[in-house]
């Protein structure tokens, strides 16, 4: 009977006892992997966040690029709309014959037609003051086909362009002098 | 017009009655119609005789008589003698009946008008006459009657009798002028009469006007308009204010009417290039004209309608040609110079009236239809522009840029007498002539 006490003893404290240490023992090593993980998670997510705000320094960086990219695109191609529109052609008196300086110019506008397939335009032939009305008339139109033909040679559509002749109606420049009858004898381009 | 003049006729008592053994008939000596201008004929024309004793009788018979001065002087032939040198009183009955001959030759007069007015009822009545003072000879004498606003109708009738006595031809009295003027602030269609007298707006636009030419019976005109935002052509009948419109791509310009005939020559350029076409009054393509590479612009009708001149670039710069329609033979007219343009056929048939280019500025010149010529009409002041006859062919209306702005002038088909036609706000441009109205 006494031996049986001692048993029950050593089993209900001893052997708890024991089993106490142990897990006591356990607990301690389970701490300290936990407290080197945290730190370790902290040091990820420290290079995450950096690798995460480079990349996003990068992306607008980037955004940026592209964006000034297309405003240069767009600039360009605002510039190259508008030297469509703003550059004339010009002529000799009474010659609807195109110059090297024309024809560049119309190289270029013909690139752009083509750069533009959605594009038409008008090709407004104009004359100086120094004729008659109606043979100026005659002489715009003239002027204006010249344009339209070298352009279709270029391979724009000759449904994309249309002329019209205001002869001597409508001088760029009021002047009566030389250097106004020469801006005078022009082919204007408008974009329909 | 007819009716009103049918009403007028009603109203008029020609005083041929009263006169009828002593009417000149066959005065045609009188103006040398081969150069009338040489030597132009001494004319009086008193103050008409107020019979109405009012201030109003008064005034309109002094104004009627410069009115009837003006309008015979306006015709190139005459020399007005200063009132201020007649040898007889303004108002004398003696300038009305028994003229004293005398009084007239010995000024140098060897015509006279002599006139009287009386307005009784808001009516005028006005007895006009004129005389050949050395042969002593009544040429013509006429009673009109019309309402007061009717005096200048009432003196351009008598001033085209006395020149039916003269020449034997009509007058240009009943004749007006189209142009174009910048009055509004863009290029429009006017008319006015012969002498410059009432222009009216005829076109009601924002667009671009151009070249009017008017039919030879004078109801329809044509022009070119941007009013569809392109140069198309607009046939209009005057008095109905309806027409057609030619709106053909590119080029729809220069109108020129076939002599009697409702159909008209013009430009159109929808092949890729200018070309001269014949067209039904509606706009309807008869047949072309003109076969060649480059400008062909610019028809004008000789008067039996069988010729064009036309201006073209074929030869390398705008000259004068003219094209037999019947053979289809076209020949160069015009050699001289490098910028030959704006035929216009003189009424006669013989001549032609164009602008040419030097240094720049143009001027009137006149060709024989065989070549003869050319004879320089305008001459170092400033630029002169697009001739066009009067149906009598003795005056030629052009424009010219001489005091600054274009404007109009009138000259002898001589190129003498040189006067502006009209003031206006802006510039005037392209005046056309009109056919004699009375059969309108």
């Amino acid at each position: 009977m006494r031996k049986k006490f001692w048993i029950v003893l050593a089993l209900t404290i001893v052997i708890p006892g024991f089993l106490f240490t142990a897990s006591c023992a356990k607990k301690a090593v389970k701490e300290e992997s936990m407290a080197s993980q945290q730190a370790e998670n902290e040091a990820a997510m420290k290079a995450k966040e950096a690798a995460e705000k480079a990349k996003q320094e990068e992306m607008a960086k980037q955004q940026a690029m592209e964006e000034e990219n297309l405003k240069k695109e767009a600039m360009m191609k605002q510039e190259a709309m508008d030297a469509f529109v703003n550059e004339d052609i010009h002529f000799d008196f009474d010659s609807s014959t195109l110059t090297p300086e024309a024809q560049d110019i119309l190289k270029k506008k013909a690139q752009w037609l083509l750069n533009n397939p959605d594009k038409s335009a008008t090709i407004g032939g104009y004359c100086d003051e120094r004729g008659t009305t109606e043979y100026n008339l005659a002489l715009g139109e003239r002027r204006a086909a010249s344009a339209k033909a070298f352009l279709v040679d270029l391979g724009v559509p000759a449904s994309r362009l249309t002329t019209i002749s205001y002869g001597e109606e409508r001088p760029v420049d009021p002047g009566h002098n030389e250097a106004a009858w020469a801006k005078n004898r022009r082919c204007h381009f408008v974009i329909d | 017009m007819k009716n009103y003049w049918i009403k007028l006729f009603g109203l008029t008592l020609t005083l041929s009655i009263l006169a009828a053994p002593r009417v000149y008939s066959a005065g045609y000596d009188y103006i040398d119609i081969t150069n009338p201008f040489l030597k132009k004929i001494p004319i009086a024309v008193p103050f008409f005789k107020p019979i109405s004793t009012d201030t109003a009788t008064d005034q309109l018979s002094k104004k009627a008589s410069d009115l009837l001065a003006e309008t015979l002087a306006f015709t190139g032939y005459f020399e007005i003698l200063n009132r201020k040198a007649f040898l007889i009183g303004p108002g004398s009955d003696a300038a009305v009946a028994n003229v004293n001959f005398h009084n007239w030759t010995s000024i140098g007069a060897e015509l006279l008008v002599t006139g009287a007015v009386l307005i009784e009822n808001n009516m005028i009545e006005m007895e006009l006459r004129l005389y050949d003072t050395f042969k002593e000879k009544l040429l013509v004498g006429k009673r009109y009657k019309g309402y007061i606003d009717d005096q200048r109708k009432i003196i351009r009738r008598f001033c085209d009798e006395a020149i039916y006595a003269l020449t034997g031809r009509r007058g240009i009295f009943d004749t007006e002028i189209a142009f174009i003027s910048t009055s509004s602030g863009v290029k429009q269609l006017y008319i006015c009469d012969f002498d410059g007298y009432n222009p009216r707006r005829i076109t009601h636009t924002n667009s671009i006007t151009l070249m009017p030419a008017w039919s030879s019976d004078g109801k329809w005109i044509a022009y070119t308009s941007y009013a569809r935002g392109k140069p198309d052509l607009y046939i209009k009948l005057l008095k109905e204010k309806r027409g057609t419109v030619i709106s053909k791509t590119g080029l729809n310009i220069t109108p020129a009417w076939q002599p009697n005939e409702f159909a008209l020559a013009a430009t159109l350029s929808f092949s890729g290039d200018p070309e001269i076409y014949l067209l039904t009054g509606a706009g309807k393509i008869i047949k072309r004209l003109t076969y060649n590479k480059g400008i062909d612009v610019s028809p004008a009708w000789s008067p039996d309608g069988k010729k064009i001149a036309f201006v073209s670039r074929r030869s390398g710069t705008p000259q004068i040609y003219i094209k037999d329609l019947g053979t289809g033979q076209v020949n160069r007219l015009t050699f001289q110079g490098n910028y030959n343009t704006q035929p216009s056929w003189s009424p006669r048939g013989d001549k032609l009236a164009y602008s040419g280019m030097e240094n720049g500025l143009n001027n009137i010149f006149l060709i024989g239809i065989d070549g003869k010529g050319p004879i320089q009409l305008t001459n170092n002041e400033g630029d002169n522009e697009a001739p066009s006859w009067s149906p009598d062919g003795n005056l030629i209306v052009f424009s010219s840029t001489r005091e600054g702005p274009s404007k109009i002038y009138v000259m002898t088909s001589y190129g003498t007498d040189q006067r502006k036609l009209l003031d206006m706000k802006g510039q005037q441009s392209e005046p056309e002539w009109s056919p004699r109205m009375t059969d309108r």
